[in-house]
């Protein structure tokens, strides 16, 4: 394979592809509301009609309104349409000739879509995951090109650092740094990590980037394997993930068979292959020296660090490990450049960022937006806002962040902004919240998750999440006092400072930043005054206050 | 060799009156296990895969599917016992024959997940996590399906079912207890 033979596999598909092409979603939420019917009788009705020879079905990935699938949109005139069901689904093909569709149809204008900004998503529902052609029509694998012939390893580094891209999976470590330190180390053998582990609940991004656009991350391996030197990648993808697991596979097959993974890529001295790990249901396996262990074959216990991994990593070798959307960035950078990337978002956090936006909210779905926008043009404009109610707070981070409430919604989104209110970034989950929702419920909640997900290791993180639940537990119940409400707090800071990985550390947000936003639903639930039960509640808040 | 113990394994104990019984159509199933080994050249980092291979076979992972790849991977028992306890995919009890599965990551736990998971531990009779005495439901919860959009969601025998009500939940378990 060279360059003229890629740009031929791309001339020849355009030349294959229809005027008309009516994208059907196929991604998990869609599947789950019958959009494999609705594609296969919008099929027979192109070959009913005897359309085939100017419009194509195409299954494609995530369009990113999930909460109104299936979705079906008509390129090149963007029509689209939402909720279609297997009965409706022939009429949009009879709209092609003079008939009229009877699925709702959908704005495309509405600032849900006009406010995004797609680059890791550029591709979603616009081309067919499973065909490794229809990506190569999109500019796919000029970038591997780009980085193979016109930069040296140093050279790709340097652009990645000069973008300022941050690592997407929730710490925000700048990935140039992150690759420049893998590719000075030692040795003749490294590996590369992509981090499918895409465990935050409420969060799907990960999920939907691979099942919508498998090659683009198996091109950002292979050039961030150049880069630092790595002729082995691995991705290691959860086990709730069926179908990008299925995708992965078969995009995996397609690029060796084109030449584009394996031996001498692009008839260059450079060798890359990528073998799928599957995970098995552990939230702390996101944790990178866990994620690790998990691929050796092992508990997924995280290890203390230093060595951090990009020193000693898997099989003890030099490891970078990148998230998904992180190296989703990569092609498009190395194609449009740094300086381009760097232009976009704020002073410290650049490029866009996906948020799923879900909860209690009117347009749920997936969002590629521009860092630095605000959380109300989000949840206010795009997201149209809570359906019968106000927004009460949002949730960012998963279990590892805060709820930011109502008052602080003009907070700009970025890594650094998010941190200051006391949440933070995390892979991008969203969750809205209303009046209906009680946060000590909501804190009670993600601490019962920690404590269920909690591998077992250190003990901060194994015991006092438990204490925590308990002690969450009690309030909900009405049984707690002010003494237990003041040890929960300052249990919260113990486990947050003495556990061992990011999962413990990271633990008691949730609590904490409900407590600093929502006391008053703490102070609510305390139990009632000791004149009513006979018990002496003020004392025992007295004395707690005063021992130390 | 591990081989012996394949002939033997499935042979080990007497079949216990119900059809389904894991030890049925043992020796397939076996081959399974030792494909997924060989192909991995018996390496101890393909443990997990293997053990997932072994669970899609049998359902769950018993002793002597755990001894017999234990051996194969020439792993100690403890470790092979380790990672199937540590992972929550892996189940060491049966299944009934048919499982359903709430959602209650965030999304589907603000949107409701919570009150399917309750009616249908009303329903069932059984606590979240176990099975009817009858061996007919599984009732088990994940922390996220991934599938927020569509919040709540419900896996019913691997199919994945979106906007789930309470009733409608109740409504699809009552059809398999009376199917």
């Amino acid at each position: 394979m060279d360059w003229a033979e890629l740009l031929e596999i791309a001339e020849t598909e355009k030349h294959r592809q229809r005027g008309i092409r009516v994208h059907c979603c196929t991604s998990t939420g869609c599947r789950a509301a019958n959009s494999l019917d609705v594609m296969r009788n919008m099929q027979n009705a192109v070959e009913d009609a005897n359309l085939g020879d100017r419009v194509e079905v195409v299954g494609v990935g995530c369009m990113g309104f999930c909460g109104r699938g299936p979705l079906v949109q008509v390129d090149p005139e963007e029509l689209l349409y939402e909720e279609v069901t297997p009965e409706t689904a022939s009429s949009i093909i009879d709209a092609l000739h003079g008939g009229e569709a009877t699925p709702i149809q959908g704005d495309v204008h509405h600032p849900f879509f006009s406010r995004q900004m797609k680059i890791v998503r550029q591709h979603s529902g616009k081309l067919d995951p499973e065909r490794i052609e229809d990506y190569i029509a999109a500019g796919g694998y000029q970038g591997l090109y780009k980085a193979l012939y016109d930069l040296t390893p140093a050279d790709v580094v340097d652009e990645i650092t000069r973008s300022g891209l941050r690592g997407r999976g929730g710490g925000g470590y700048p990935t140039g740094l992150k690759w420049a330190t893998v590719g000075k180390m030692p040795g003749d053998q490294k590996y590369v990590i992509c981090n499918g582990d895409e465990g935050d609940p409420g969060a799907f991004m990960d999920r939907s980037v691979l099942e919508s656009d498998p090659h683009l991350i198996l091109e950002g391996m292979a050039i961030a394997g150049y880069a630092i030197g790595a002729n082995h990648g691995y991705i290691y993808v959860r086990a709730e993930y069926p179908l990008a697991i299925q995708r992965l596979q078969k995009a995996i097959q397609q690029a060796k068979k084109y030449g584009l993974l394996g031996s001498q890529i692009f008839d260059s001295a450079f060798d890359f292959k990528i073998d799928i790990r599957i995970g098995a249901g552990a939230f702390v396996c996101g944790e990178e020296t866990a994620l690790i262990h998990s691929i050796e074959g092992a508990r997924g216990n995280p290890r203390p660090r230093p060595p951090y991994p990009a020193e000693s990593g898997l099989w003890h070798c030099p490891t970078l490990i990148n998230n998904v959307e992180t190296l989703a960035n990569i092609s498009a950078i190395i194609k449009g450049g740094a300086d381009w990337y760097a232009g976009i978002g704020t002073e410290t956090s650049k490029g866009t960022k996906i948020f799923a936006l879900t909860g209690k909210i009117r347009n749920n779905g997936l969002i590629e937006v521009p860092m630095g926008i605000t959380l109300r043009e989000i949840v206010e404009e795009m997201g149209g806002g809570v359906p019968d109610g106000m927004v009460k707070a949002v949730q960012t981070g998963g279990p590892s962040g805060g709820c930011i409430p109502a008052t602080l919604l003009d907070t700009p989104v970025d890594y650094d902004s998010l941190m200051k209110v006391g949440s933070m970034m995390g892979s991008g989950g969203m969750v809205v919240m209303d009046h209906e929702t009680s946060m000590v419920e909501v804190a009670r909640f993600y601490m019962e998750f920690c404590r269920g997900e909690t591998c077992g290791k250190c003990v901060p993180c194994r015991t006092g999440t438990v204490q925590l639940y308990s002690l969450l537990n009690k309030l909900v119940n009405r049984q707690a006092t002010q003494a237990d409400l003041d040890t929960m707090e300052a249990l919260c800071y113990m486990v947050k400072e003495t556990s061992l990985c990011g999962l413990g550390m990271t633990a008691p947000n949730p609590v904490l930043s409900t407590l600093r936003y929502f006391k008053e639903e703490y102070d609510a639930l305390l139990q009632t005054p000791a004149y009513l039960n006979g018990h002496s509640v003020q004392s025992d808040a007295i004395a707690s206050s005063v021992s130390p | 060799m591990p081989s012996t113990s394949v002939q033997s394994a499935p042979n080990a104990k007497p079949v216990q009156g119900t059809s389904k019984s894991p030890k049925a159509e043992g020796d397939r199933r076996f081959k399974k296990i030792d494909i997924t080994m060989k192909r991995n050249q018996y390496r101890s980092d393909a443990l997990i895969e293997v053990l997932h291979v072994a669970q899609e076979a049998f359902g769950y992972l018993e002793e002597d599917t755990l001894t017999y790849i234990a051996r194969g991977l020439k792993l100690p028992l403890s470790r092979v016992y380790g990672v199937a306890t540590f992972y929550h995919l892996f189940s060491l009890k049966p299944n009934g024959a048919h499982t359903c599965v709430v959602c209650m990551g965030t999304a589907c736990y603000v949107k409701g997940g919570g009150k399917v998971v309750a009616a249908l531990e009303k329903e069932l009779g059984i606590e979240v996590g176990s099975t009817t005495e009858d061996d007919q439901v599984s009732l088990m919860a994940a922390r996220c399906l991934g599938a927020c959009g569509i919040a709540p969601a419900v896996v019913f025998d691997g199919s994945i079912a979106g906007k789930v009500e309470p009733e409608a939940a109740i409504a699809k378990i009552r059809a398999w207890q009376s199917s």
